[in-house]
């Protein structure tokens, strides 16, 4: 069993709504990271998602596009983010899930990519790029790795391609709340959607991402789920210059505010 | 016999639908709305109709004379796409995808656009059907054609410029492309050319194919025969691929010409095909220039329309299998080649065009007087008045 299904285990038995949360892996600069992976951590974070930047992310809005390209100004590359989850795991054992395209990866050489991964101690893989249609052998190379392959569900996904998605992804299911980019403006989150998407999904735990900017966005969207995600809007308060205290607390704030009191 | 896509949507190892989930839904919608449309005769009359009275086909075939006394080899012969509705050939495939969007009963239609003839070209058929049009185009790309951004315009189109990465036609790809994930329900995506996810490139290929099915018959009327060689250039490679597709069953001669910009051994080129590897970009996996970490380069030609790092996916599978013949030529060639056509044949060439009858230069010395090769004129030179104005080899008081 790897570190995320362990965390989502534990949060279903301590009745606890997980929180994930996305960095953008060397924004605001490389030194960083480390951080404000630990900043995360105190605050309550259950999972670690890093993204790796790429020169061209077409799911992605403003704030995680921008936060990629300054990342790539700096010489972000796939084997430094791979030395730094090593640095993580000296001293944490929270689940890391690593969230990318799959250019990057195929010139790395993705049989080689996903045994290093492995190696240095990420858990997870989320590729938005790769729908069902695409899983194939990249599906075969993840699961060999004893990687998890996070799969998403969007709104316009058929209720008969949810139970696909979910029997092909593992460690949890990405729900991704509205149809459009990470960081949607105009989001509000739809619960009967995600009412579908939790009682369609029978073998994993759901967590909710995209367009989820504040506790109270949270705190809906686990009405029927098992958890969230969290990306552009710790993004931007990072870009605003936040201290790490700041970013603890924000943090503190969305994970408390999901728990029934 | 040739059989691609097959049903995933690849043609041989390349193409597919790396998009995100939520765009899942649409392409099959679209791909189930082109079968149906394709055997529809209603459907097949109304975009031959609006080829034919909208657009101005068939196109002619003109015989170059000057210019095959000039090399005094094979005869050469321009397929006259400049003379479309529009000034390129780009309307063929915008005329067959508003019909889409005509049955798919969106009132919206989103394009990209890189030298503004696929952003003109959509907002003229969306004009023709009253839908509403947004086009996405690089800020650099809208000071670069400050013309095709008022035609535009004056044609009711709305333009969001790109401000993101290189703020070029990659960039405005994917705005275009995020813009659609967003609006996917009330929005339909025209692409412009034979890349993106399937069912794109084989649509695209199919609406432009009516070049080379023109092109076939007019040769065959003109010289009894088929012809020995078809030269076309290559962008994201629509053209092209409507010239050689009727003919991929043949042993006919093909070559496909990429913008080599400054030199391929410079980093302002656009050569996809010779410099590239294979990666994934905008939905499919295809030849792609991008550096030792896999992020996409900024690609450079003097023509706007090649100014692309990607190429369609069925080209990339032609390449490899050796069927078409993929090469260069510069920024400097490419603007002789266009001198060249004006004074020898009266005609101005769209510097993308220009590409290929460079390669004539290269070409010609190894035909006889029996051979006959087909030039694609994609597009005439309107556009790139502004450009050619500014360089000094080309004839005109200034």
């Amino acid at each position: 069993m790897n570190r995320i299904q362990r965390t989502m285990i534990r949060c279903k038995v301590e009745k606890e709504k997980a929180l994930a949360c996305f960095l953008t892996a060397g924004y605001p600069t490389p030194e960083e990271l480390l951080p404000l992976v630990c900043a995360i951590e105190k605050g309550g974070a259950d999972i670690i998602e890093l993204g790796m930047p790429f020169s061209d992310p077409m799911a992605d809005g403003p704030v995680i596009q921008l936060s990629s390209q300054i990342a790539l100004q700096q010489g972000v590359t796939l084997e430094w983010i791979l030395s730094q989850v090593r640095l993580i795991r000296q001293r944490s054992e929270i689940p890391i899930v690593l969230m990318g395209y799959l250019n990057p990866i195929i010139a790395y050489g993705a049989e080689k990519f996903f045994n290093d991964s492995s190696l240095a101690g990420v858990d997870g893989i989320i590729l938005p790029e790769l729908p069902l249609e695409e899983q194939g052998r990249y599906a075969d190379l993840i699961s060999a790795n004893r990687l998890a392959n996070i799969l998403l569900v969007t709104p316009t996904t058929s209720t008969k391609r949810i139970v696909l998605i979910d029997k092909g992804s593992s460690g949890f299911l990405y729900c991704v709340s509205t149809a459009g980019v990470t960081g949607s403006p105009k989001s509000k989150i739809d619960t009967n959607y995600i009412k579908k998407v939790k009682t369609t999904a029978k073998k994993n735990p759901v967590l909710v991402g995209f367009g989820i900017k504040s506790a109270e966005d949270a705190k809906r969207a686990v009405l029927n789920a098992d958890g969230v995600i969290v990306g552009s809007a710790l993004i931007e308060l990072i870009g605003k210059g936040k201290s790490l205290a700041a970013i603890e607390v924000f943090v503190r704030r969305i994970k408390n505010g999901m728990q029934k009191r | 016999m040739y059989n691609y896509p097959d049903k995933r949507g690849y043609f041989g190892e390349y193409g597919g639908q790396f998009v995100p989930e939520t765009l899942m839904s649409a392409l099959n919608e679209l791909e189930k709305l082109y079968n149906d449309a394709k055997r529809d005769p209603v459907y097949q009359k109304e975009f031959k109709e609006l080829l034919g009275s909208y657009a101005g086909r068939p196109t002619p075939l003109s015989y170059a004379e000057r210019l095959t006394e000039y090399y005094g080899h094979g005869k050469i012969y321009l397929k006259r796409e400049d003379l479309c509705h529009t000034g390129a050939h780009k309307i063929n495939n915008t005329i067959g995808q508003i019909l889409l969007a005509k049955r798919s009963g969106k009132k919206r239609i989103i394009a990209e656009t890189g030298a503004g003839q696929h952003g003109v070209a959509t907002a003229t058929v969306a004009a023709k059907m009253g839908l509403q049009c947004t086009v996405y185009m690089g800020e650099e790309d809208i000071h670069r054609q400050e013309l095709n951004v008022f035609r535009m315009k004056m044609l009711g189109a709305e333009i969001v410029p790109v401000t993101s990465g290189s703020r070029t036609l990659k960039d405005a790809t994917s705005e275009a492309i995020r813009d659609w994930v967003s609006n996917v329900e009330s929005s339909f995506y025209i692409i412009g050319s034979v890349v993106g996810p399937h069912p794109y490139p084989m649509i695209v290929r199919d609406f432009q194919s009516v070049i080379g099915t023109e092109a076939r018959s007019q040769i065959k009327k003109l010289e009894g025969r088929e012809p020995s060689v078809l030269l076309a250039c290559v962008g994201g490679g629509s053209n092209a691929i409507g010239l050689f597709y009727p003919f991929l069953d043949t042993s006919i001669k093909m070559y496909g010409v990429e913008a080599a910009g400054l030199g391929l051994n410079t980093s302002k080129h656009a050569a996809t095909l010779t410099k590239g590897k294979p990666g994934v970009l905008h939905g499919s996996l295809s030849y792609l220039l991008q550096d030792k970490q896999g992020q996409v380069k900024v690609a450079h030609s003097i023509s706007a329309g090649l100014d692309y790092p990607g190429v369609g996916p069925e080209h990339s599978s032609l390449k490899d299998s050796g069927r078409v013949v993929y090469a260069s030529v510069t920024d400097k060639q490419a603007l002789d080649a266009a001198q060249l056509l004006s004074t020898q044949e009266g005609i101005i060439p769209a510097l993308e065009s220009a590409h290929a009858l460079a390669y004539l230069e290269r070409l010609m010395p190894k035909t006889t007087r029996k051979d006959i090769v087909v030039v694609n004129l994609s597009g005439r030179g309107d556009k790139d008045m502004p450009t050619y104005m500014a360089v000094k080899t080309i004839k005109g008081k200034r």
